[in-house]
């Protein structure tokens, strides 16, 4: 539902760190997203496309790296990725555990492509 | 090439989000922000939360809505400044609502601050308002499975209220299930079960605000000495 004022911060920074690097193209961004970010994958992919379309970010693709929920167990420090909501540590059976990750919504990196060097 | 970037994709809000902590725990001001369903009673909430407060405490209301001030003025009823923030479509509050509303309503510090966020149980959990914690609420009119299917909320909310207990004899939700489903995506969530229309349970709210707010002020004189 808000994945256009998601998409659209996306963008502003990626505005921003290309200013870094003048005349280089940027062709992709990289975000992390978390099961738990209450962002959708789809939809972020639909708003980024309808924000982007016919304008100088047309051609910048979005990849997604979807993250899921993991633990980390307070007993035996075993890490672990949640499935089916089981919060039990698949190692020692303990079921206090502190999460780690599927919190994402990150900008992992840009790729960019340099002017060729004229000969 | 490629160029790691590695920030927050909502780093402006948290940034903005990180300031507004700083003024709350340098003025000494607990905020809290009420996440729900639309029609869940966070309106109703507080309001009788406003009633059952002291006049001679410092308290402020921001609340969010897409469109009209009903919810501010059923709220400052009670003597207490009131502000609507209207988003216009936005479905959630941002860090630079908050900001810009409370600078416009010079409240100051010590005291309250009750942000009732947009109806929505999707969007406002991405945005950080710089609270002390977020509040869900859970109406015994919804489903059960609300904590599952809006994972989100319930992972970081501190405190889950479950609201309108005077309608349970009517309906065949099972208070029970619905912690059991909100403690699978967060073992530690609080619980609290009331009624705003009867006032059912409402007194275990306002020890658990009160304790927030002792809680709150300890920690922000520890970090401030």
């Amino acid at each position: 539902m808000h994945e256009i004022g998601i998409a659209s911060s996306i963008l502003e920074s990626v505005a921003a760190e290309a200013q870094r690097h003048p005349g280089a193209q940027v062709i992709a961004v990289g975000v992390r997203i978390g099961e738990l970010s209450a962002v959708d994958k789809d939809a972020l992919d639909f708003a980024f496309e309808c924000i982007t379309r016919e304008t100088e970010w047309e051609h910048l693709k979005l990849e997604v790296e979807w993250c899921p929920r993991r633990q980390k167990c307070l007993a035996c420090e075993e890490e672990f990725i949640v499935k089916d909501l089981n919060l039990v540590c698949p190692r020692c059976g303990a079921d206090n555990s502190t999460c780690i990750g599927g919190t994402e919504l990150d900008i992992a990196y840009l790729e960019l492509e340099e002017p060729c060097a004229k000969s | 090439m490629r160029e790691v970037v590695e920030k927050k994709v909502l780093s402006e809000n948290d940034r903005l989000a990180a300031e507004l902590r700083q003024r709350y725990r340098d003025q000494n001001i607990l905020c809290v922000n009420f996440i729900s369903s639309p029609g869940s009673g966070k309106t109703a909430l507080l309001e009788k939360t406003l009633a059952a407060l002291a006049p001679t405490q410092a308290v402020a209301v921001l609340t969010g809505d897409i469109q009209t001030d009903n919810d501010a003025r059923r709220l400052s009823r009670y003597g207490f400044p009131v502000r609507q923030i209207v988003t216009g479509g936005t479905c959630h509050l941002d860090a630079r609502m908050i900001d810009r509303h409370l600078g416009e309503m010079n409240f100051r510090g010590p005291g309250l601050l009750l942000v009732e966020n947009v109806g929505n149980l999707v969007c406002p959990s991405s945005y950080d308002l710089g609270e002390a914690a977020k509040i869900v609420l859970l109406s015994v009119t919804e489903g059960e499975d609300k904590p599952l299917k809006y994972p989100g909320i319930f992972h970081r909310a501190t405190l889950m209220i479950l609201t309108k207990t005077d309608l349970l004899p009517h309906v065949d939700f099972q208070p029970g299930f619905a912690l059991e489903n909100a403690r699978k995506i967060h073992p530690e969530i609080d619980y609290i079960a009331l009624s705003s229309r009867t006032g059912e349970g409402f007194d275990k709210w306002l020890t658990w605000l009160d304790a927030l707010q002792r809680k709150f002020q300890q920690t922000a004189a520890a970090i401030n000495s």
